[in-house]
């Protein structure tokens, strides 16, 4: 009993933290998004108009199927280069201290700034960057291409760039947990390298990738940074229109759109938590 | 292991390992480059001589706005936001390690904290301060809003430690007669002082990069990424690169602090 009263008065000061700062604000974007407003301010009300506005509005559908599509192309990329990296740092770099070097390496860039590394690509991807003057030396290309940077591909170019970690860590995580013994079992009953890869290591790092793909998609769906900045304002993402309706102070409307974002995303990670059961992963 | 075993399939997987590394890497180490850029300088290649003018225009306030005040608010706010995520997820991973009342509930809660978008939880406190009639500030909402993205991170580290955590060292320590405090104190706080470090290090760095839970919640006086990113819309020289590389370095220079404390403790304890 006194055990218990300890744990709680231990776990209540991350409990009203986050009562204060997550659950109250998203309830404050509920109530706000039936608020009613005109140009200059809003008032308190319970009207459907904002929702009646988003969802019959082509332009909404058309940003979600897009925002969809970012989420799904860099989800994938970093899925193929999350695992490829996790599988080799577990399974075939041997030494311990050689593997948490490796790891630290990759780990690194996580703990800089996002909007310094978008800048980054600048220098790269521009009109006289670096890829279209080499592109040219070699005679590859006769003039610069100019949807390196500024576009679809940068924005996407960008998401991997930023997010591939989050699908390194947690799979990497889980395979080293795999234990050894049953890659060893497969091997002595013959199995290929990747027979053991397709039959014992994917299932078994399934967890990790779950988590991963969940972080990858949840932070995608949210982005507003990256497409403004990548994609010199000539694509659209959901996080996006509510930052714009936010700057002509159409609040209610932002927290309408909010509202229906965390909706779908939560709902998109429902399924993949069906998937996993990330408690007993931890 | 080393040596004879590899498979066939390391060296391809080196080597794409090793082009994963350039691609993380690459972009970074050409802008740190390119702020060194001569006085004539643009923003691509070719170096046009070697200076360090864009470093010095930084300083310059009407040149690029406010960069030492936003510079000054995210180190200060990054410190608070360090230690309170350090010794509130340390009580939470105490707090987790039995069930209580609510204890599923709070996790969630915590997982949520990580997945629901930042630009929501920014709108969110924004609009929470509005209704309530308080100015957002960098110190109150900000504060919020950047322990809403540390604490969940915090929190999962602290449960990876206390599940390698052996508690048998408490146990020697009560049986010794120590109090539940001195068994913190001279127990598990230096035991796991290595995690403990990585908890700080991860709320500094996430606080101090952060953009999209600041937007609506700073008020009136930007941090640092509010200011770098006002700046890419306006800034068309490379000062911009100098300031990527002043927080780059800043970023560095705590991490390594960090790496370095940690290995110093494990080796002090090595020789112990």
């Amino acid at each position: 009993m006194k055990g218990r009263v300890a744990a709680l008065a231990l776990a209540s000061p991350l409990a009203l933290i986050l009562l204060a700062f997550l659950l109250v604000p998203i309830g404050t974007i509920v109530v706000v998004s039936f608020f009613d407003y005109d140009s200059v301010r809003m008032f308190p009300a319970f009207v459907w108009t904002n929702y009646e506005e988003l969802l019959l509005s082509p332009i909404t559908w058309k940003t979600y199927l897009q925002t969809l599509w970012f989420a799904a192309v860099t989800w994938a990329i970093c899925l193929a280069i999350g695992f490829t990296v996790a599988y080799f740092l577990a399974f075939h770099v041997h030494s311990a201290l050689m593997q948490t070097v490796l790891f630290l390496i990759c780990t690194i860039p996580f703990w800089t700034s996002n909007v310094i590394r978008m800048i980054s690509w600048i220098p790269f991807l521009g009109r006289n960057g670096i890829l279209n003057s080499a592109l040219l030396s070699m005679g590859a290309i006769d003039r610069p291409l100019e949807f390196l940077l500024f576009s679809d591909f940068a924005v996407v170019l960008a998401y991997v760039h930023l997010y591939a970690l989050f699908m390194v860590v947690p799979i990497f995580n889980s395979m080293v947990r795999i234990d050894r013994s049953l890659v060893e079992a497969a091997r002595d009953a013959g199995a290929s390298e990747w027979q053991v890869l397709r039959n014992v290591i994917i299932p078994l790092a399934r967890p990790g990738i779950a988590i991963g793909s969940i972080l990858v998609v949840a932070v995608v769906m949210g982005d507003f940074v990256t497409v403004r900045l990548m994609s010199g304002g000539q694509s659209a993402s959901v996080g996006l229109m509510m930052v714009n309706a936010m700057s002509l102070l159409q609040y209610p409307a932002a927290a309408a759109n909010a509202v229906v974002l965390l909706v779908v995303v939560l709902l998109m990670i429902a399924a993949m938590l069906r998937v996993v059961d990330i408690r007993k992963e931890l | 292991m080393q040596g004879g075993r590899r498979s066939r399939a390391f060296w391809p997987l080196a080597a794409f390992f090793g082009l994963f590394v350039a691609f993380l890497y690459g972009p970074t180490v050409t802008i740190v480059i390119l702020s060194f850029q001569g006085p004539e300088g643009g923003l691509t290649f070719p170096m046009r001589g070697f200076s360090t003018r864009w470093f010095a225009n930084l300083f310059e306030t009407q040149m690029v706005g406010d960069f030492g005040g936003s510079f000054l608010r995210s180190l200060i706010l990054g410190a608070i936001v360090t230690v309170i995520t350090v010794v509130v997820s340390f009580m939470a991973g105490l707090a987790f390690r039995r069930r209580f009342p609510g204890s599923t509930a709070l996790f969630y809660l915590a997982v949520a904290s990580l997945i629901v978008p930042s630009v929501l939880i920014s709108l969110g406190i924004g609009l929470m301060f509005r209704l309530i009639g308080v100015d957002p500030a960098w110190w109150s909402s900000g504060l919020g809003a950047h322990l809403t993205w540390t604490l969940p991170f915090g929190l999962l580290i602290m449960f990876a430690v206390f599940n390698r955590f052996s508690p048998a060292y408490e146990e020697a320590a009560r049986d010794l007669g120590a109090s539940p405090w001195q068994t913190i104190r001279h127990v598990v706080v230096p035991i796991l002082l290595p995690s403990l470090i990585g908890v700080g290090l991860f709320g500094f760095t996430l606080s101090y990069d952060e953009f999209a839970r600041s937007l609506y919640t700073a008020g009136t006086f930007n941090t640092l990424p509010l200011e770098i990113y006002g700046m890419t819309t306006n800034v068309t020289t490379p000062v911009l690169y100098a300031l990527g590389t002043v927080t780059t370095a800043v970023s560095f220079v705590v991490i390594g602090l960090a790496i370095g404390g940690v290995v110093l403790l494990q080796r002090r304890r090595g020789r112990g």
